[in-house]
């Protein structure tokens, strides 16, 4: 696998629609003017009551409530796809009743010469869980033999299924534009999630899926806002009257175009930042990479994952916002990386003394990783 | 006008709207529990305030569902001035008479389990159940609310009808041959296909009597028949079906419910249907209302529910031919439907303002908007295209802009309206698409340019045409 390829979010070729609201919830939907050819996905549906095992190397297990996964299915000289509905009777699998764990080898598998199973969204965040996962990789005294040991296993993060944060009933009212390739998801006018697929009738497919999806557990406060309301532009006053029919086509038009540009402003935390990418699969012309930012405590931070072909064009891309706890361990667990785990160093780096970073650390749920004595002298109350 | 007649105005409107639209069943973004709530917080609350009102909108077009819960409320709360009191019963008697005998059943029972049994109400449920020209079809069809009617209001029935209703076992034979039928349908399966369809149905299912057998003989009513042609065509049966003279909406529901590819096939002979019923729901008026142009909502919320299956979208069909059927020009448009109006599918968000600007462009006498009212690409595109029309390029109204709207919103108490805070552009709640006509009478008060007085004396005037129709029909 390749680390460290710089990666943009790059959504020309999609336009943006205005959005739809519902309570809190605003879905701001993309539409491609052509489908990307050559990549088809259709999902495959996992037992409702399963809890997944999934093997991502050796000794290494990443386990999570996994509702389906996507099978995307490619075609090398890059003829148009074909709906995807017709396998999708095949690809399901009956629920079953009982609560089951199901194993299941890799995030990303191939199932047949140019096929492959990925599980949407556990790629991106199994790849945000593994940064620093192994421990200190040198024998600091500071550091307890369990960080040693076990390094940071197991290592946990809690989200909210968009059920929770009544993403079901707005993505139910929702109504799909044709060409809809994708949407972008804000909760109380904070970005959330977006999502992209090669063509609209895979978008269709996906549409209702997406409640599956999982959000961060800052989301929540945000979700639990009054409804945000449409935003409706004015298309004329008294200061610039309208003076005939098609004078008020073109002011709808200039409206509908100005729409494009205020969902560029409120995605700004996703467009304009540069994130670290990992190649995990490449399937004929088009590569499966998963990112993460630079974390920054200040600004929103997105993990995600996409598909793109040789010209960088996006084909899918599914993303999640971080909570600021998420981001706080991320950024401790990249700076210690950086500073090879010397919590003096680290401290320096922190622009902090080492008992602040002892603190912050335990905070953070990091505390068993120090020696105890360690602990013991920053717990103390400050005099 | 005064603050108090302008708010008594918009209240008893939004009543009369909700109580058009709303059937207390689910829609696309609500449940059947919050219209439920919502309808009859504004039915407590109009009677509490607006009672001879309240009364009076049973001559309009509310629907059976509401019409019945209007009666509930009235005979349940009985009016303290005699005379009053009168004109209700009088009205609620009328009102009755045009309305389905099962859902009058069920009235029947309400008031049962209400306790509702004052003198007025046992009179007019004996008046209504005397006057029914088949009391012993309904004894078998509408047994159960036959028998809460007779407990409740201690009627005096045909010795064997009593039988029927309360110990069905005890005679060896009826002498109504009806009844006989019925009783030998118990024992005897050759009996069951000489049952109205709805009896014979159950005893057929517990008899194990195959569905093509049942549907090849037993007898159907015009309903019934457009009902089952779907169910009947799947048992491999074919039912003869007069489409022409359905009433419009249930026929355009009937269409839709067609698979696209059999609609192009009969494209002929469902359009000849559509268009004879719509020239019989717009009467002596029709070719008077000059140039029109319809818009009507095929987004994906036209769908409606899964109990309201497509029922906006059939409003929307039913008003175009109806817009046909009175215009002397006539062009309907779609959001994002092109061709023939019969093809129309409930797909895609709602670009409603930049569809009304096509129908402006027409220069129409008239524009009909049949939408739920969720404009949202962009949101507030009709609004604002409304009002720059309204305010600046059309001040005079020349043309006349009304806007239809099949769904309640319980939220907000209201039918959800197009464009809020305009005159002009009024919002009314619509049930079926042959309403249309008379309902374009009441947008004139939503508007604003009629006073409350106005309305009262416009109710008033509904209420004896009612009361008129009911006697002439008593004199016959």
């Amino acid at each position: 696998m390749t680390k460290d390829e710089v990666f943009l979010v790059d959504l020309s070729g999609l336009l943006a629609a205005p959005a739809q609201t519902w309570g809190a919830v605003r879905l701001v939907p993309l539409l491609r003017e052509a489908p990307v050819g050559g990549l088809r996905l259709h999902p495959r549906l996992y037992g409702p009551n399963s809890l997944s095992i999934v093997g991502v190397g050796p000794r290494k297990a990443y386990i999570s409530y996994i509702p389906h996964g996507l099978v995307a299915t490619w075609s090398r000289d890059g003829e148009p796809s074909v709906t995807a509905g017709t396998q999708l009777l095949a690809a399901n699998q009956a629920p079953t009743e009982l609560f089951q764990i199901a194993f299941r080898k890799r995030m990303a598998r191939q199932l047949a010469p140019n096929q492959v199973r990925f599980l949407p969204l556990h790629l991106a965040m199994e790849g945000f869980l593994s940064l620093g996962f192994s421990g200190p990789p040198t024998r600091w005294p500071e550091w307890s033999r369990r960080a040693f040991q076990d390094g940071l296993s197991p290592r946990i993060e809690h989200s909210w299924s968009g059920k929770e944060l009544g993403l079901d009933d707005a993505l139910r009212v929702f109504e799909i534009h044709p060409g809809q390739c994708g949407v972008v998801v804000y909760f109380g006018d904070v970005l959330a999630a977006a999502f992209v697929v090669p063509h609209a009738d895979h978008y269709r497919l996906l549409h209702p899926s997406l409640v599956e999806n999982f959000f961060g557990s800052e989301l929540i406060h945000h979700a639990a806002h009054a409804n945000v309301g449409d935003l409706v532009a004015h298309l004329d006053d008294d200061a610039d009257p309208a003076t005939d029919l098609a004078d008020l086509g073109r002011r709808l038009e200039v409206a509908t175009e100005q729409w494009r540009d205020l969902h560029t402003l409120m995605a700004g935390g996703l467009l304009d930042v540069p994130f670290h990418s990992e190649t995990v699969y490449r399937m004929g012309r088009f590569t499966l990479n998963r990112f993460h930012p630079d974390f920054d405590l200040t600004g929103e931070n997105h993990i995600g994952e996409a598909i793109t072909d040789e010209t960088g064009q996006l084909a899918y891309l599914s993303t999640y916002r971080l909570s600021l706890p998420q981001t706080k361990r991320c950024y401790l667990l990249s700076v210690l990386a950086e500073n090879d785990w010397h919590l003096d160093n680290t401290a320096a780096a922190l622009n902090t003394d080492r008992n602040s970073l002892v603190r912050r650390l335990d905070n953070a749920g990091f505390g068993y990783l120090l020696k105890p004595d360690i602990l013991a002298i920053a717990r103390r109350p400050l005099d | 006008m005064n603050r108090a007649a302008q708010v008594a105005r918009e209240d008893v409107l939004a009543f009369i709207n909700a109580a058009t639209a709303s059937t207390g069943q689910r829609e696309f973004a609500s449940t059947a529990a919050a219209q439920t709530l919502s309808v009859d917080f504004l039915h407590e609350y109009v009677l509490g305030n607006y009672r001879d009102l309240y009364a009076a909108t049973l001559a309009l077009d509310v629907n059976d569902h509401n019409a019945a819960l209007i009666m509930a409320n009235l005979l349940g709360v009985p009016h303290d001035n005699p005379a009053r009191r009168e004109v209700e019963g009088r009205l609620i008697a009328a009102r009755l008479a045009t309305m389905p005998p099962q859902r009058v059943y069920r009235l029947f029972t309400r008031l049962q389990k209400a306790g509702v049994n004052n003198s007025r109400a046992r009179a007019i449920i004996r008046n209504w159940v005397y006057a029914r020209p088949a009391i012993a079809l309904d004894a078998i069809k509408y047994r159960r609310g036959l028998t809460a009617a007779a407990r409740h209001a201690h009627l005096r029935l045909p010795d064997e009808i009593g039988m029927v209703l309360f110990d069905w076992k005890r005679p060896n034979r009826y002498t109504t041959p009806l009844l006989e039928t019925w009783r030998r349908a118990h024992y005897d399966r050759s009996a069951i296909t000489d049952l109205p369809y709805t009896v014979a149905e159950g005893f057929a299912a517990r008899r194990g009597l195959k569905r093509e057998t049942l549907l090849t003989k037993v007898q159907l009513t015009k309903a019934e028949r457009l009902r089952l042609a779907g169910a009947a065509k799947r048992a491999g049966v074919t039912l003869e079906t007069d489409l022409g003279t359905q009433p419009l909406t249930r026929l355009a529901t009937y269409v839709l419910s067609l698979e696209r590819s059999e609609r192009g096939k009969r494209l002929e002979e469902l359009t000849t249907a559509l268009r004879a019923s719509a020239n019989r729901a717009a009467g002596v008026h029709r070719g008077t209302w000059g140039r029109v142009v319809t818009v009507g909502d095929d987004s994906y919320s036209s769908y409606g529910s899964g109990t309201k299956r497509r029922r906006p979208l059939a409003v929307a069909l039913a008003v175009h031919y109806l817009a046909e059927a009175l215009a002397s020009e006539h062009h309907g448009l779609w959001l994002s439907h092109q061709g023939d109006p019969l093809l129309v599918h409930p797909q895609g968000a709602t670009p409603l303002g930049r569809r009304l600007l096509d129908g402006l462009a027409l220069a129409p006498d008239r524009l009909l908007i049949v939408s739920d009212g969720w404009d949202n690409d962009p949101p507030g595109g009709a609004s604002e295209v409304l009002r720059v029309w309204r305010q600046r390029l059309d001040p005079q109204q020349n043309t006349k802009i009304v806007h239809l709207n099949p769904v309640y919103d319980p939220d907000t108490y209201l039918v959800r309206p197009l464009a809020p805070h305009l005159s002009g552009v009024p919002s009314v709640g619509i049930r079926d698409g042959q309403d249309a006509v008379t309902l374009v009478e009441i947008a004139r008060f939503v508007t604003g340019e009629a006073s409350f007085d106005d309305l009262v004396v416009y109710l008033d005037s509904q209420v004896a045409r009612a009361l008129g129709r009911a006697m002439e029909q008593e004199e016959l």
